[in-house]
């Protein structure tokens, strides 16, 4: 087994050209577990912990747009300027694992790792971020929707980096809720990010470990955008809950010994009405 | 195997020789370090016994992969500012208050809570509590836990 | 009424004496991290060993191939069930467990080779195990039905236990019934099993560090299966992270003393968590029916009750684990007539034995369930009918044994009502404050807050005829006092505790401890809340029989009779005139007094054939108030406290008393709203951190415990052990908080949230 330390960007696409095979490793909180249950034995590991430049967060006010390095740790998710510019990041990155996990995980290896239960990605799902992908042979940006293909698969090719992640910056509430059995340290049993564009006079939500991948509601988003009168910023009677209810719908749940499906639908449901109506307080 | 490189722990530098480079750092530490104050209880990042400081940020070390952390400054609990002299303020508290069971926990509470201290000299209760979340104990209920790092932040740590 | 954390703060006196919250001796060790635990030890050429489990949980052997293995560079041994020289078989009660499996596996996990250093699991991989799958056995009824050929030459039933006692047909105009299950807990301590065994020249005996809960039983099980007499076998307590009942069998000890014999060299065996789950016995799983008759004033006429306990592959400690529920069903509570039918079966799951509150969890959580549709049957308070049927010293059990024991059971319930409840949710509560947490799930609205009771009661020391003594050796020299007991401290503080009495008693201050191992006689296990009482008595029995030597050599210089004298302020004083004294420092100066002690508790009886007898030593009582914040919607909930009062006996240092109280709670806790191992078809699907959920800090409730202390006349200390009731009651007062709260009945532990909102 060999193990690269990179200094540059650069450096590390040239690795990953000449061995596509090589593990990227960034927090280590996905891939160091296999490793040690000897899982998995990797030939070569390419560790991005010195590239500095993965992990810049900056605003652009002009376009609207925070554009967040790869490396970026939830730690640094949690703080200004992501808890101003969007709060809904910083919740779900409240909601990862512990202190020591968040010091190391980071948004990219949440994005190659593409659980359905990551944190980040209905987050990143809700606001229609985009994923910026390099490599030797140049960079591309993909949508967050076609970047998440399945269950842990994504449209990432091997010789390629996640470098950033772009978001729009949204006027509106925006929110993550997740369900888990305890009450601190705990994979979702079901996820839910809202985010209201009050300019776009349209919600979104993303559901997330409620499908192989995560999955937006597009149904209950018609119905709320219609439910809400945007210039009074209201809602009507009831649309709370049937909101709740058609989420409910677009989950594709199963059965594990996290949780039932039947539970991960219902409770799906019910995240979602209580976000819109945080979105929405009577 | 055969391969050699350093690791800079508690500042010093230490040679890592005939390792696997699939080694966690945990695993260098306590077998080839002569380091065994960090603990390994699940090796998964889900309770914390494991905790040091990797560049100033408390981390599980076995979720570290010791062949990439060539050129951290890596800290354990026998390296704790003012361990070398007696107990640190947190060491003391936790003796006096009763937070110790088992112990098996301990070393790496102690290096969470001088992180958590350094941070926020003053917690409240659920900043303890969320702080430490990620550090399992199973025999003492945290009260006393949360009863020494009320006293440790009371003293005042000594960094 | 003092609360616990008023008595923890009482001022210190520094000396470390009996009633002080002294410091343990391991303490600072502990903290620094210099505390050697047994995955810590170490020697020079060292190999590492492994075992390979099975993968099926009921499946013949066709054929063990572990040529591949041997070839792999590194691998220095592979044994097989064909190189264990002598008893094939281990066991705490009964010795029904392969050390390897030959022929048959009948759980998952079950040891079939085992291997040696970095290099293991490579060579694990490389066994070949040809196996031919049979039909498991994994419902408990099937096999009390007799409905499957049995799965072990022992059969499929492994205790099978009535009990009679009054009136069988009694009835009350009033009854209640429910069907109670109990999931699987799992102990898990933090520090992995794990032992270091280095071998004499010539392969003529071993030396074992290990983290047990027991040396000596170790010690004889370990030498039946390497063919040695037990002398050759020596055993040292490796520092122990925690243990909760899940180190009284054997797991990893027998294979590490055959690989290092085999190799001649030391071999450390140490569990990963996987395989820790599958490696060590649980709490069992149950299936409780429970109907109480009562008066129309709830006072209770009989209970009647069916239990049956999944004790999977393996006996372990089953049969004891069985007596102790069906013994406690009813409860602290008089109740005149009784029917119970008591169950432990073997299955193909995974072999389940000691947890702290051996059986007596399962029971607590039914009685108590149904003590709160009593309550609402009758038209009372959940206290009221706790109060109305208190037992109390004196009252009959249902095995007709009278409860000798102090049992202050109604003031444990009215002093725990006393504690005042915490306040409300705060408007601007943090989100950490509610139930879901960081999840952000629950504004404050959703939130539904309610209140419930356990109480109960929990035998201390061994049953059924059982001699568990404890052996303590106390030696007094230059003012120095010497302790040695096989006792092993697994993080309960007994090495505090017994430092303190030696202090208290032979008017000392330092007092240095052996380590503890088997050049002493046995000390017992650390279990059944049993070594205040017994080791404690003991060390105070060996540290009075070396006062009275001391005594003798004083007087015999003074020319006064030694009866005459006192240990008074750190000094033997003659009290009759008092302004004799010396100090024991100088009067111990160059002169060494050794005491050696067996403490024995007094004899118990086996039951009959209708369960009856005095199976018991002694009892101790406890009473839990939860209160929880739930959200009905999501079925999410968070303790929010736990009061108790538990009855101690005396507090010989009440911070660790405090300590063991909140301890208990937590593991309660856990049991009551997250713990649980999921089995399918024999296969536990969660044995990780990730998906076996202990509760964290921001999961454990603010503890207000009080401390009722009516010594113990029985007790040698007056102390009675106080480890395993914290954890006991509170299942059920935090449950029936949860239906409080949601007023819709649970009869299952651990709650999960479909079963709250679905």
């Amino acid at each position: 087994m060999a193990v690269f330390v990179p200094s540059s960007i650069e450096a590390a696409l040239a690795m990953l050209r000449d061995d596509p095979d090589a593990h990227l490793l960034a927090g280590g909180t996905d891939l160091m577990v296999e490793v040690n249950f000897g899982h998995r034995r990797p030939e070569s590991v390419i560790a991005l912990r010195a590239l500095a430049e993965l992990r810049p967060i900056v605003y652009d006010p002009a376009a609207s747009i925070v554009r967040i390095g790869a490396g970026a740790t939830w730690t640094a998710l949690l703080d200004e300027p992501i808890a101003s510019l969007v709060p809904a990041l910083a919740e779900a990155a409240r909601t990862v694992g512990s202190p020591q996990i968040r010091n190391a995980g980071t948004l990219g290896g949440n994005l190659a790792t593409c659980s359905p239960a990551g944190d980040g990605l209905p987050v990143l799902s809700a606001l229609d971020a985009t994923v910026e992908l390099v490599s030797a042979a140049g960079g591309r940006a993909v949508s967050i929707h076609e970047f998440m293909v399945g269950v842990k698969r994504t449209a990432r090719r091997p010789d390629e980096l996640i470098t950033a992640v772009t978001i729009p910056v949204l006027e509106g509430f925006q929110g993550y809720a997740k369900v888990g059995v305890r009450n601190a340290m705990v994979i979702s049993a079901a996820g839910a990010c809202l985010a209201v564009d009050r300019l776009g006079r349209n919600v979104r939500l993303a559901l997330g470990a409620v499908g192989p991948t995560i999955l937006r509601a597009d149904p209950a988003e018609a119905f709320a955008a219609e439910a809400i009168d945007w210039s009074a910023g209201t809602l009507a009677p009831g649309a709370a809950e049937e909101f709740g209810r058609l989420a409910a719908t677009t989950a594709r749940p199963i059965d594990d010994h996290r949780a039932t499906a039947a539970y991960r639908r219902h409770a799906v449901g019910v995240l979602a009405t209580r976000l819109l109506r945080r979105a929405f307080p009577a | 195997m055969n391969e050699q490189y350093v690791l800079r722990v508690n500042g010093s530098e230490r040679s890592v020789t005939d390792a696997w480079l699939g080694e966690s750092l945990l695993y260098v530490l306590r077998e080839r370090l002569g380091l065994p104050g960090a603990k390994g209880a699940c090796e998964q990042g889900e309770c914390g016994s494991c905790s040091v400081l990797v560049d100033g940020a408390l981390v599980c070390s076995c979720l570290v992969l010791a062949a990439s952390a060539i050129g951290a400054d890596i800290t354990t609990v026998e390296g704790l500012p003012g361990a070398d002299a007696g107990l640190t303020t947190v060491q003391q508290a936790f003796v006096d208050e009763g937070a110790v069971q088992c112990g098996f926990c301990t070393p790496g509470l102690i290096v969470a809570v001088h992180d958590l201290l350094e941070r926020n000299p003053s917690p409240t209760e659920l900043e303890v509590r969320e702080a430490l979340s990620g550090n399992l104990c199973r025999c003492t209920g945290y009260g006393r836990i949360l009863a020494a790092v009320e006293a440790a932040a009371r003293a005042g740590v000594q960094a | 009424m003092t609360s616990a954390v008023d008595v923890v703060n009482r001022p210190r006196t520094g000396r470390n004496r009996i009633g002080d919250s002294a410091q343990r001796p391991d303490g600072v060790p502990k903290v620094q991290g210099r505390f050697a635990f047994s995955s810590d030890l170490w020697a020079d050429g060292m190999l590492w060993g492994m075992a390979l489990r099975s993968p099926h949980a009921h499946a013949r052997i066709r054929r063990v191939d572990v040529s591949a293995a041997w070839r792999i560079p590194g691998v220095e041994v592979v044994l097989t069930a064909d190189d264990v020289p002598g008893m094939p078989t281990y066991g705490l009660i009964s010795q029904d467990q392969p050390v390897f499996a030959r022929d048959v596996v009948r759980y998952v996990g079950e040891p079939v080779a085992a291997d040696h250093p970095e290099t293991c699991r490579r060579a694990l991989a490389a066994i070949v195990v040809e196996y031919e799958p049979l039909p498991v056995l994994s419902d408990p009824e099937m096999a009390i039905a007799g409905g499957h050929p049995p799965i072990h030459p022992d059969g499929n039933v492994l205790r099978h236990q009535r009990i009679l006692h009054g009136d069988p047909d009694a009835t009350g105009v009033v009854t209640v019934e429910g069907t109670y299950e109990i999931g699987m807990q799992d102990q898990a301590f933090l520090g992995l099993e794990a032992a270091l065994a280095l071998p004499d020249p010539g392969g003529a005996g071993i030396e074992l560090y290990i983290a047990t809960q027991w040396l000596h039983e170790d010690r004889k099980q370990i030498a039946a299966c390497l063919g040695l007499p037990e002398e050759k076998v020596r055993l040292v307590l490796g520092g122990v992270g925690g243990a909760f009942g899940g180190r009284e069998d054997i797991s990893l000890q027998v294979h590490t003393c055959l690989l290092a014999l085999r190799t001649a060299r030391p071999v450390k065996m140490q569990y990963s968590r996987e395989e820790s789950f599958v490696g060590h016995v649980h709490r069992h799983p149950a299936q409780i029916w429970m109907r109480h008759h009562a008066d129309a004033d709830g006072t209770i006429v009989k209970i009647e009750t069916r239990m049956v306990f999944d004790g999977g592959a393996y006996a372990s400690t089953s049969s004891a684990v069985l007596v102790n529920a069906i013994t406690h069903a009813q409860g602290p509570y008089r109740c005149p007539n009784a029917v119970v039918d008591g169950w432990a079966v073997r299955t193909n799951n995974p072999p389940c034995g000691a947890m702290r509150g051996f059986g007596v969890v399962q029971a607590c959580f039914a009685h108590e369930r149904q003590m709160d549709k009593l309550a609402a049957a009758v038209g009372l308070q959940p206290v009221e009918v706790r109060l109305r049927n208190a037992m109390r010293t004196g009252d009959l059990l249902i095995t007709g044994q009278p409860v000798e024991s102090v049992a202050p059971v109604e003031r444990c319930i009215r002093e725990t009502a006393a504690i005042p409840l915490p306040p409300a949710l705060a408007e601007d509560c943090d989100v950490m404050a509610i139930p879901g947490g960081a999840g952000r799930t629950a504004d404050r609205t959703h939130i539904r807050r309610g209140v419930g009771w356990g109480v109960s009661i929990k035998n201390i020391m061994y049953s059924e005829g059982f001699d568990d003594y404890s052996t303590a050796r106390c030696r007094l020299a230059d003012g120095v006092v010497t302790l040695h007991f096989a006792t092993a401290e697994v993080g309960q503080g007994f090495v505090t505790i017994a430092g303190q009495i030696a202090r208290t008693i032979l008017g000392v201050d330092d007092v240095l401890l052996e380590p503890m191992d088997t050049r002493i006689g046995s000390a017992g296990s650390t279990s059944a809340s049993r070594q205040t009482w017994m080791s404690g008595g003991a060390v105070d029995a060996a540290c009075r029989k070396v006062r009275e030597r001391l005594f003798e050599h004083v007087a015999a210089g003074w020319h006064v009779d030694p009866v005459r004298l006192a240990i008074i302020d750190d000094a033997v004083v003659d009290t009759v005139e008092p302004l004799r004294r010396i100090g024991v420092v100088e009067a111990t100066a160059g002169v060494t007094f050794e005491e050696t002690v067996e403490y024995h508790h007094r004899p118990t009886e086996d039951l009959d054939e209708n369960g009856q007898g005095r199976c018991h030593v002694a009892f101790a009582f406890v009473a839990h108030r939860a209160v929880v914040d739930v959200d009905p919607e999501l079925g999410l909930v968070k303790v929010v406290q736990v009061a108790t009062a538990q009855d101690v006996g005396v507090a010989l240092n009440p911070l660790s008393v405090l300590g063991q109280i909140e301890g208990g709670i937590a593991q309660g806790l856990g049991l009551a709203v997250m713990e649980e191992l999921i089995i399918t078809d024999g296969r536990i699907r969660n044995a990780s951190f990730t998906d076996y959920l202990l509760p964290t800090f921001l999961d454990a409730p603010v503890v207000d415990a009080v401390f009722v202390e009516e010594p113990d006349p029985q007790a040698p200390l007056g102390a009675k052990g106080v480890g395993e009731p914290p954890c006991i009651s509170v299942t059920p007062a935090i449950v029936n908080a949860i239906v409080a709260a949601v007023g819709r009945s649970i009869d299952r532990t651990p709650v999960r949230p479909p079963d709250l909102c679905l």
